[in-house]
C-alpha cells in the first residue's frame, strides 16, 4: 500500500489538466462508471478542475446503492432470527430497509457483525457450529470472486451452516442498458479499472463497436481519473471508439483467470434487479445449482418479502445519469445521510452522497462559493 | 450476455427508502458525531435544566472559592484492553487529563470508576491498574477516589473504566470556541489518525507493512508551553472520536465562523494513510488519543507553533487552515489538487468504536 502521494501529485495533475483543456474542442460528456471514481472526482474537487466542455455523468456503480430494496428487506428478516448470525461488509449496515436497517436489528438484538472479508464469515461459522452464518454477499465482479470462493471453501471443509445472502451485478449489462435508453446523454465511458482486473477486457470491444463508445479503463486515484478522461477526450475528438486501458498496472487484458474460473464454478449469470432501475437481463449471478444449499434465501425461505418505496427519491435517475444529485427537489432537504430516501444518499460510494458530503458549498443556492485557489505544500498564506 | 437488452422505462426508476425514526440506541449514537449530539441535545439536556445549563465543552469551568476550576468525566470500552502503544488504562487516564487541558487547565486529580466483567482474569485487572497508575503517574495527576463493581458474566466487555478529573485553570486563560474569529490560525500538534487505525489493526485482525502504535499521551505539558507563550489562545481540542473533522466541525459551529483546511498540510504518517484508502476511510475522521487542534490569534501563530515543535507531544506540529468570515458553520478543504471539498461532521460511527 505505497504510491498514493504519486498518484496524487499535483504537479502531473496540472500536465494532465493542460493536456486536456488543449485538446477538447466543443462538449463531451462522460460517465465514470464506478462509485469509487465518484468519490475521488468529488472529492479532490477534479469536476472543478476540467474545462467547461468535459461534463462528468455519475453512473450506476455503487453496489450498495443498487442492492435491491427487496434484497435488503430479506437481509434484515434473516437478520433478526435469534438463531443467526448476520456477517457483511460496514457500508451495507446503514442502508435502509422497508422501515429499518441493519444497525437497528443490532439494536434490537439481532446478532449482526461487520467482517472484513468473507472468509472472516467463514471463521465465525466454524467456531458456532450450533449457529447459521450468513454473509451479506453484494458487490461488482470484484467481491463476487472471494466471495465465490468462500463458498467452494465451506463446501470443501464440510462447514455447513454457512450460507449466502446473494446480490452480485455484472457492468457491461448496465452500460448496455444505459446506452440503449432513449435519454441517454453518455458519448464515453471511464470502465472500473478494478472489475477489469478481475474480468478482463474482452467483453467491451463489442460494446464500444455496438454504440460507437470509447471505453477507458480507469483506476481510482486523482491521477488515473484525469488520465481516463485524457485518453476519452483524445478519442472523442478523433472520432475514435476503442477500447483503452489506462490502468495497465492493475488490468491484463485476460483479467484474472483464478477468479474467473471460481466465478464460473460457484456462480450463473440470471437476470437481476437494479434498485431504481429495475431487472436488467444477464445482469447478475446468484450461486449455481451445485452450490444451491448454500443459498441463504432458500434456507431461510423468504421469498415472500413485500417491499414499500415512496415516490420522491429520484436517485434511479441519478444512477443512470440522467440527474445530478443537487438537481433532485428532496437533496440537501428532506434527503441527507441522516433520513436518506435512498440508498445513494447513504452508500460511502453513493453519487448523492458525495455531492452531499463535499460539495455542497458549490451548489447553486445552497451555500456561499469560496475562491478556488491552487495551493502548495509550501503554501504560506495561512500565516 | 444477453444480445436484446430491453431498454428500461425510465420513468419508472425510483430508488427510494423510508424516512427512519430510530427508536433505539445503536453504535452510532456513540459515534461522537452528528447522532450523538443529536442525542444528547434531544434526550439527555432537556431532563438536566437544558443546554444553557450544560454547555458542551470537553470539561465544565466551575468557580470554587475563589479559583476556576475544570471538571470532566469521560467513559472507557476499548476492545481490545491492551492495543499497540497503550491500553484502556492508559486511557482512561490520558482521555480525561487531555479534556481537562483542553480548557487550559492544570490536571490535579481524578476518580476511577472500574465496572469488571464477572470471570474477568486477576492479572487482566492488575495489568490494567498498573498501566493506569504510571500514566497518571506521567501525567502528573493524582487518583484519589475510585469504585469497582462487577456485572455477570455477558453483560460486560472485560473491563470498563470511568474516570472523572479536576485541574486548576491558570489566571487569565480563557478557552471557548466563542473567542475564534476569521483570520485565526489552526495548528494540529501532530499527525493524525493514529490512534483508530492502531485500534483497528489489533481489533480486526489485520496486518499493516508497519505496525501503527497508539499516540496516546497526556497533553498537558504541551498545553502549558503553549500557554507560556501567550495565554491568548482561542481554544483548544483533542480530536478523538470523529476525528480532526468533528473538533473543527464543533468549533465552526460553536463560532459561526467558516474554517479553511489544506489537506495537504494536515500530517497524515503514510502507513495510516494506506491503512485508510484500503479501508475506504479519511483520516481527518479516524480518533486520536495524544493530539490537539489550537486556534490562535494569527500574529501568535509563529511562536506558538515554535513552542509546539520544541516540546516532544508537539514535534509535528503543523499550521493546517484558517478561519474565515465565508461559509459560516462550515468546515472547507482545499484539496491537493487544486479544488474544494466540504469536510462535514461525521454522521455516526465511522469505525467499530474506539474509545
Amino acid at each position: 500500500m505505497k504510491y498514493i502521494d504519486e498518484f496524487q501529485d499535483p504537479e502531473l495533475a496540472a500536465r494532465l489538466l493542460d493536456d486536456i483543456r488543449a485538446t477538447v474542442t466543443r462538449p463531451w460528456a462522460l460517465m465514470e462508471v464506478c462509485g469509487g471514481q465518484t468519490h475521488t472526482i468529488i472529492r479532490h474537487g477534479i469536476d472543478q478542475l476540467l474545462p467547461d466542455e468535459v461534463e462528468l455523468i455519475h453512473g450506476p456503480g455503487c453496489p450498495v446503492c443498487v442492492t435491491p430494496l427487496e434484497v435488503i428487506d430479506k437481509a434484515l428478516e434473516i437478520a433478526s432470527r435469534p438463531d443467526v448470525i448476520f456477517c457483511s461488509f460496514g457500508d451495507m449496515l446503514r442502508v435502509p430497509g422497508t422501515g429499518r436497517d441493519l444497525f437497528q436489528v443490532r439494536g434490537e438484538g439481532g446478532d449482526v457483525r461487520v467482517v472484513y472479508s468473507p472468509l472472516d464469515a467463514l471463521r465465525i461459522a466454524e467456531e458456532n457450529p450450533d449457529r447459521q452464518v450468513v454473509f451479506f454477499g453484494i458487490g461488482f465482479e470484484t467481491t463476487a470472486p472471494p466471495n465465490a470462493m468462500t463458498v467452494y471453501q465451506a463446501r470443501k471443509r464440510g462447514i455447513g451452516n454457512f450460507s449466502l445472502l446473494v446480490s452480485h451485478v455484472r457492468v457491461p449489462p448496465a452500460i448496455e442498458a444505459i446506452m440503449q435508453s432513449p435519454d441517454c446523454r453518455v458519448q464515453a465511458f471511464l470502465a472500473a479499472g478494478h472489475v477489469c482486473s478481475v474480468m478482463g477486457m474482452e467483453e467491451y470491444p463489442a460494446l464500444a463497436e455496438r454504440f460507437r463508445v470509447p471505453i477507458v479503463v480507469t483506476g481510482f486515484e486523482p491521477l488515473d481519473i484525469l488520465e481516463g478522461v485524457r485518453r476519452t477526450v483524445r478519442q472523442l475528438e478523433r472520432g475514435e471508439h476503442t477500447v483503452d486501458n489506462a490502468y495497465p498496472r492493475a488490468v491484463r487484458p485476460e483479467g484474472n483467470p483464478a477468479a474467473r474460473a471460481m466465478l464460473d464454478d460457484v456462480f450463473e449469470v440470471t437476470d437481476r434487479a437494479w434498485r431504481g432501475i429495475g431487472v436488467i437481463p444477464d445482469s447478475g449471478w446468484r450461486l449455481s445449482e451445485r452450490y444451491r444449499d448454500y443459498d441463504a434465501e432458500h434456507r431461510f425461505q423468504v421469498g415472500d418479502i413485500t417491499t414499500r418505496e415512496p415516490a420522491e427519491c429520484r436517485s434511479g435517475e441519478v444512477l443512470q445519469g440522467l440527474l445530478k444529485p443537487h438537481e433532485c427537489e428532496a437533496f440537501g432537504t428532506t434527503c441527507t445521510p441522516r433520513t436518506p430516501l435512498g440508498a445513494t444518499m447513504v452508500s460511502s460510494e453513493g453519487a448523492c452522497a458525495a455531492y452531499y458530503l463535499y460539495r455542497r458549498l458549490d451548489l447553486p443556492g445552497r451555500a456561499t462559493p469560496v475562491t478556488v485557489t491552487t495551493p502548495s505544500q509550501e503554501d504560506s498564506s495561512l500565516v | 450476455m444477453s444480445e436484446t437488452t430491453a431498454a428500461p422505462d425510465m420513468l419508472s426508476w425510483t430508488c427510494p427508502a423510508p424516512l427512519r425514526d430510530r427508536p433505539r440506541v445503536v453504535m452510532g449514537h456513540g459515534g461522537g458525531g452528528a447522532m450523538s449530539a443529536e442525542l444528547i441535545e434531544q434526550v439527555v439536556l432537556p431532563a438536566l435544566g437544558g443546554r444553557e445549563r450544560a454547555p458542551l465543552t470537553d470539561s465544565a469551568t466551575v468557580e470554587l472559592g475563589g479559583a476556576r476550576l475544570a471538571f470532566s468525566t469521560d467513559s472507557f470500552v476499548v476492545r481490545p484492553l491492551f492495543f499497540p502503544g497503550g491500553s484502556i488504562g492508559d486511557l482512561a487516564v490520558n482521555g480525561t487529563v487531555n479534556d481537562l487541558a483542553m480548557s487550559g487547565a492544570r490536571p490535579a486529580v481524578l476518580s476511577c470508576g472500574l465496572i469488571l466483567e464477572e470471570g474477568v482474569e486477576i492479572d487482566t485487572v492488575a495489568r490494567v491498574a498498573e498501566a493506569l497508575g504510571a500514566a497518571a503517574q506521567a501525567a502528573g495527576v493524582r487518583v484519589v477516589t475510585g469504585d469497582t463493581k462487577v456485572v455477570e458474566a455477558g453483560h460486560g466487555d472485560g473491563v470498563y473504566i470511568n474516570t472523572s478529573g479536576i485541574g486548576l485553570i491558570p489566571a487569565g486563560v480563557d478557552l471557548r470556541p466563542e473567542r475564534v474569529v476569521p483570520g485565526d490560525v489552526v495548528i494540529v500538534s501532530g499527525a493524525v489518525g493514529v490512534h483508530g487505525v492502531a485500534i483497528m489493526s489489533v481489533r480486526e485482525n489485520m496486518r499493516f507493512e508497519v505496525e501503527i502504535e497508539s499516540d496516546c499521551a497526556p497533553l498537558g505539558g504541551l498545553v502549558e508551553a503553549m500557554l507560556a507563550i501567550t495565554p491568548d489562545l482561542r481554544v483548544l481540542r483533542d480530536p478523538t472520536r470523529g476525528g480532526l473533522a468533528a473538533s473543527l466541525n464543533e468549533i465552526a459551529t460553536a463560532s459561526g465562523t467558516g474554517i479553511v483546511v489544506q489537506e495537504r498540510a494536515v500530517p497524515v504518517p503514510p502507513a495510516v494513510a494506506s491503512a485508510c484508502a484500503m479501508l475506504g476511510l479519511d483520516p481527518m475522521y479516524v480518533a486520536n488519543e495524544g493530539k490537539l487542534v489550537a486556534f490562535v490569534p494569527r500574529e501568535h501563530a509563529d511562536a506558538v507553533l515554535a513552542a509546539m515543535r520544541a516540546h516532544e507531544r508537539g514535534s509535528e506540529a503543523a499550521i493546517v487552515g484558517e478561519v474565515v468570515a465565508d461559509h459560516p458553520g462550515m468546515v472547507v478543504a482545499r484539496t491537493g489538487l487544486g479544488g474544494t471539498r466540504v469536510v462535514d461532521m461525521p454522521l455516526g460511527e465511522q469505525l467499530p468504536r474506539i474509545c
